[in-house]
């Protein structure tokens, strides 16, 4: 046991998890899903600069050892996109529901109701 | 006149008569006439230097690295088609200028003309062979839109999308083999292949090659099998097939067998392939046109079978051929575009195309007979005009060829095509001019105004006077052109009337009288030829069409039947295959780093999140108690990227994590609060394995990462190397978000900024449905609290504003040497913001809100731009950021960056992309009536001032 597979794990929990919710039918559980699909591979790309304790990237006097920096900048990028994403994607559902009372993601069934 | 500009002048003019057509339709005419005169004079200004066998160059560089080059280039083709396209241009305009109707909109005919001649003078004068490509494509569109140019017409529009996907098809052909030529040439110059044909034609490609693009060409030019959608064509106007299906487009295909004939013909598979294919089109395009009614449908097929009859003698190979084959083609051009006016005429004034309801015009139309029966005579090869002289030549050439040692077979074969020539030539004349006068024309015909028949009387004077002084007129022409088609300087006869007793003079008296008598015989033969069961090849392509719809149809509707939760499980099923054989297949790195020792704390982090990711899947169908588990995973997170020295990510997440929670709770606000339970057994069955199978490969492929050293060095060490040095920050996160990749973070606001206007427009164009009725009368499904507005919160925010905003100018200030940034900054700002919202409702903050939120988001774009563009005015790239220091008296030293200008911008767009998002979202929500203005809804203060109002009342 170590901190790897710690982290590791908690991955690949949080992408099954993302994965089962994004598989569901109605909206909000996708919605969901993608939230928790977007913290697994945020952590993924973080986790790509290595796991470091107590070196964060900012420059000090006599200090040599610093963690990764560009994942983190990568993935803070990432992190205020994801909200943008998530941001439309709620609008969409949401507007999808008011406008149709019915916030399945197949659309096969509702044409099969209008034949 | 440079050939840049000759060649841009077409569609440089397109736009013109497409403005014009408002001064009217003279104006119109003019401005489409005036270009093509002016090209025309371009082009003719050339000519001396051509003729002395010159050829005008004009290069410039396109996209050098795909050898795409504008390079264009004039030898004698290219100016003998110039000089045709732009010329019977010209006379086509002055023509269609009084055959199109009142409601015909003229202004877009010419611009679509004017479009198609630009994309044929560039077709003809290119130098390589990918912008020639592009030309190509450009006529398919363009005559597309001539074609269906009457668009209320279904045989137009049929007839306009045949002829697109016919030459659309050979376009793509004609693609992959200029793509194979010039990869086996080395280059994709005209000027450069011409010269490589020994590399050409022993490279193993050289018959794929040939075949494309002779697909390409043959599809062009109607040459059988792909004839049938020339006929089709001719719904469009009159002008238009006079234009296109007899000088022009059809001939393109021509001109390119002519231009590559030097590196491709020679060779007994391009003899087999051409020679054939324009034997049976010359035959077949004859005798089908003997028995067509139409006149146009008459002209058509003539077309295709004259079209034939060139390819057969370009196919030969030899230069003889190739001689007579660019005489024909300027004799073909001139009568027959002359023949299809006249035909236009004839429609234009009796009403019916229809031979049948026709004949005794030459009493009526005297003009009109007589330009119609010189051309006619023209085109079946009657002496002294121009057609007979190429029609000797043609029999000449054909009369000593072998195909497969059969010294018989061609000689026949073009005898026959020759002989149904005449005969459909002749019936052209004598069934719509001789006989007598009929009293049942649909309209009484006469002969139209100077303006239509002056473009076919110009031609038919070209016509008489080429057959009677053929050296004078057209020699050296014909001399200079065969010599740039076959890249020789060859040795000429003279062109001449008389060459004596030959074997083609008799075979041009057999087809002559054989033509008179087929003619005579026609009445039973035209019998015949209805009863007889023939193919459709209408019919066929109309059924192939459907059938290619039907199945095209079938398997999207089978894949895409809108179940969007079975695309994703294929998907994934596929990701797991394609992961699982890379892992099968591969190698693993093994593990070169030793592990970290586990600690408590990490551990009860491990457990809060495991834990909480389980009980969001567990409890999804609860969506209020999701929300609040989820929130814990975000908390998890945020606090784990603490841990592991990444203090900038744990401030985002934390700060993305209240507003993304704010925004999911708003939109719940109005859907249900539970999902139901739906899915079978079976599909959970999928599900699970699907994600279980999904987190083992990502999670596996992290440790494996995690546990593993990169294989190549990390540039990391560059940029905290540089962080202090070239950006001036401390924090080498910001540095390369502000600095080192300061390009994507431009982009990413933009995105942020695009995303937020998205969620604007969605909620502005669902608000304009009947969406807005069913929200003001919604009657909520939960509790309401009767304190909408409670004063704890009012005044709790209020105090926290400042303090917020002060946190977030601290962020944002500290963020090049510190954590922190614009985009912490703008979100901590943002939620600051948002409280207002929640506290005393929409429509009070509304009311205080002073700049819409789109233009923040502008402005944090435009300052970004701004200070990136500031580099420019140092000559430094755009983003190059310069920093200083200044010491303000009594305060410490001080850090000046253009980079902190740029975060600014970040700052600014971040805080109006956010609250732009929310305040959509919260649209919904608002109700006229339920606004106070007051910013609470219990306010003891004011209770007691109005009682002390009332008091002093």
């Amino acid at each position: 046991m170590n901190m790897e597979l710690l982290v590791a794990s908690a991955i690949g929990v949080l992408t099954a998890g993302g994965i089962y919710l994004l598989l569901r039918q109605r909206t909000f559980p996708v919605i969901v899903g993608l939230s928790l699909l977007s913290y697994a591979v945020n952590i993924f790309l973080f986790a790509t600069g290595r796991l470091t304790v107590g070196a964060p990237p900012v420059l000090r006097d006599g200090v040599t050892i610093y963690t990764d920096p560009l994942p983190q900048a990568l993935v803070l990028t990432a992190i205020v996109i994801s909200f943008g994403m998530t941001a439309v994607i709620v609008m969409i559902a949401l507007s999808a529901y008011l406008s149709e009372n019915d916030d399945r993601i197949d659309m096969t069934d509702r044409v099969e109701d209008d034949a | 006149m440079s050939l840049f500009l000759i060649a841009a002048l077409p569609f440089l003019g397109a736009v013109f008569p497409a403005l014009l057509i408002r001064a009217g339709r003279n104006a119109c005419s003019w401005s489409a006439g005036l270009t093509t005169a002016l090209a025309l004079v371009g082009v003719l200004l050339h000519a001396p230097a051509v003729m002395r066998g010159e050829v005008i160059q004009a290069r410039a560089d396109w996209l050098p690295g795909l050898g795409l080059n504008a390079n264009f280039f004039m030898d004698g083709l290219g100016m003998l088609f110039a000089i045709l396209i732009l010329g019977i241009g010209l006379l086509i305009i002055i023509y269609a200028r009084n055959y199109l109707s009142r409601e015909d909109p003229m202004g877009n005919f010419y611009a679509y003309l004017l479009l198609f001649q630009g994309a044929m003078v560039g077709i003809v004068l290119s130098d390589n062979i990918l912008l020639l490509v592009i030309f190509w494509e450009l006529t398919s569109l363009s005559s597309f839109l001539l074609i269906g140019y009457w668009r209320h017409l279904p045989e137009g529009r049929q007839g306009a999308r045949m002829a697109l996907a016919v030459t659309g098809a050979g376009g793509l052909a004609l693609i992959g083999g200029v793509l194979l030529l010039g990869h086996i040439a080395g280059s994709y110059d005209l000027t450069v292949i011409l010269q490589q044909k020994d590399v050409v034609q022993e490279s193993p490609l050289y018959l794929t090659a040939l075949i494309l693009i002779l697909l390409g060409c043959f599809t062009k030019s109607a040459q059988f099998p792909f004839h049938f959608w020339l006929p089709h064509a001719m719904a469009a106007p009159t002008p238009v097939s006079a234009y296109l299906h007899s000088a022009t487009m059809v001939k393109a295909g021509l001109f390119l067998m002519a231009r590559l004939w030097p590196v491709l013909a020679g060779t007994p598979e391009w003899f087999y392939i051409v020679a054939t294919a324009g034997l049976i089109t010359m035959v077949l395009g004859a005798v089908i046109a003997l028995f067509k009614d139409d006149l146009k449908a008459l002209l058509a097929f003539s077309t295709v079978s004259h079209l034939g009859l060139i390819t057969m003698l370009l196919g030969f190979g030899t230069t003889a051929a190739a001689t007579a084959a660019v005489f024909h083609i300027i004799n073909h051009a001139t009568f027959k575009a002359a023949l299809f006016m006249t035909a236009g005429i004839v429609d234009h004034e009796a009403h019916t195309r229809d031979i049948k309801r026709l004949g005794g015009l030459r009493k009526l139309m005297p003009v009109t007979f007589l330009l119609a029966t010189l051309a006619a005579l023209s085109m079946a090869g009657i002496p002294p005009l121009n057609g007979f002289l190429s029609k000797e030549m043609m029999l000449e050439e054909a009369s000593h060829t072998y195909w497969l040692d059969n010294h018989w077979l061609i000689p026949v074969m073009v005898t026959i095509g020759a002989l149904f020539s005449a005969a459909y030539s002749f019936r052209y004349v004598v069934h719509t001019f001789l006989g007598p006068v009929r009293d049942d024309y649909p309209h009484r015909p006469h002969d139209p105004g100077a303006g239509m028949w002056l473009s076919p009387a110009i031609l038919v004077a070209l016509v008489v006077a080429i057959g009677l002084f053929p050296q004078a007129i057209a020699g050296p022409l014909v001399h200079t052109v065969a010599d740039a088609v076959t890249g020789q300087q060859l040795d000429h006869h003279k062109l001449k009337l008389w060459h004596g007793v030959t074997p083609a003079l008799y075979m041009s008296a057999i087809a002559v009288i054989g033509g008179a008598i087929l003619l005579a015989m026609h009445r039973p033969m035209d019998r015949a030829w209805i009863a007889a069961p023939r193919p459709e090849a209408k019919a066929i392509f109309d059924r192939l069409v459907g059938a290619l719809t039907a199945l095209c149809r079938g398997v999207t509707d089978r894949l895409h039947d809108g179940a969007l939760g079975r695309y994703a499980a294929i998907f994934l099923a596929v990701m797991l295959v394609l992961g699982g054989y890379a892992y099968a297949t591969g190698t693993t790195i093994g593990a070169t780093r030793s592990g970290m020792p586990v600690t408590l704390l990490p551990l009860i982090g491990w457990i809060c999140l495991i834990g909480s990711t389980i009980c969001v899947v567990w409890f999804h169908r609860n969506r209020l108690l999701t929300l609040v588990l989820i929130g814990v995973v975000g908390l998890v997170v945020s606090l784990s990227f603490n841990y592991f020295s990444a203090p900038d990510l744990a401030l985002t997440q934390l700060s993305v994590e209240v507003v993304t929670i704010i925004l999911m709770l708003l939109a719940l606000n109005f859907m249900p609060k539970t999902t139901p339970a739906e899915s079978s057994g079976g599909r959970k069955l999928r599900d699970a394995v699907l994600s279980v199978g999904g987190g083992l490969g990502v999670g596996g492929l992290i440790y494996a990462l995690l546990r593993g050293d990169s294989a190549f060095p990390s540039i990391s060490a560059f940029h905290l190397e540089n962080s202090y040095k070239g950006g001036g920050g401390d924090n080498v996160v910001n540095v390369i978000l502000v600095d080192f990749r300061g390009f994507d973070t431009f982009g990413e606001i933009i995105v942020l900024g695009i995303a937020a206007v998205v969620i604007y427009a969605i909620t502005e164009a669902v608000m304009q449905t009947g969406v807005r009725a069913k929200l003001l009368n919604r009657v909520p499904d939960q509790p309401v609290a009767g304190d909408a507005h409670p004063m704890m919160m009012v005044v709790v925010t209020r105090v926290m504003m400042p303090v917020a905003l002060m946190v977030a100018a601290y962020i944002f200030f500290r963020g090049h040497n510190q954590p922190g940034g614009g985009f912490i900054a703008g979100l901590i700002a943002a939620i600051a913001i948002i409280m207002q919202y929640m506290a005393s409702g929409y429509g009070w903050a509304t009311e205080r809100q002073r700049y819409p939120y789109h233009a923040i988001i502008g402005s944090g774009v435009l300052v970004a731009a701004a200070t990136g563009m500031g580099a420019w005015l140092n000559d430094l790239p755009f983003l190059t950021s310069a920093f200083g220091y200044i010491y303000p008296p009594g305060l410490e030293k001080f850090e000046w960056a253009t980079a902190a200008l740029f975060d600014l911008g970040v700052f600014l767009a971040v805080v109006g992309a956010v609250l732009l998002a929310l305040d959509s979202l919260s649209r919904y929500a608002w109700k006229p009536h339920t606004d106070t203005p007051y910013p609470m809804d219990i306010n003891p203060a004011r209770d007691e001032a109005l009682a002390e109002e009332g008091r002093k009342a």
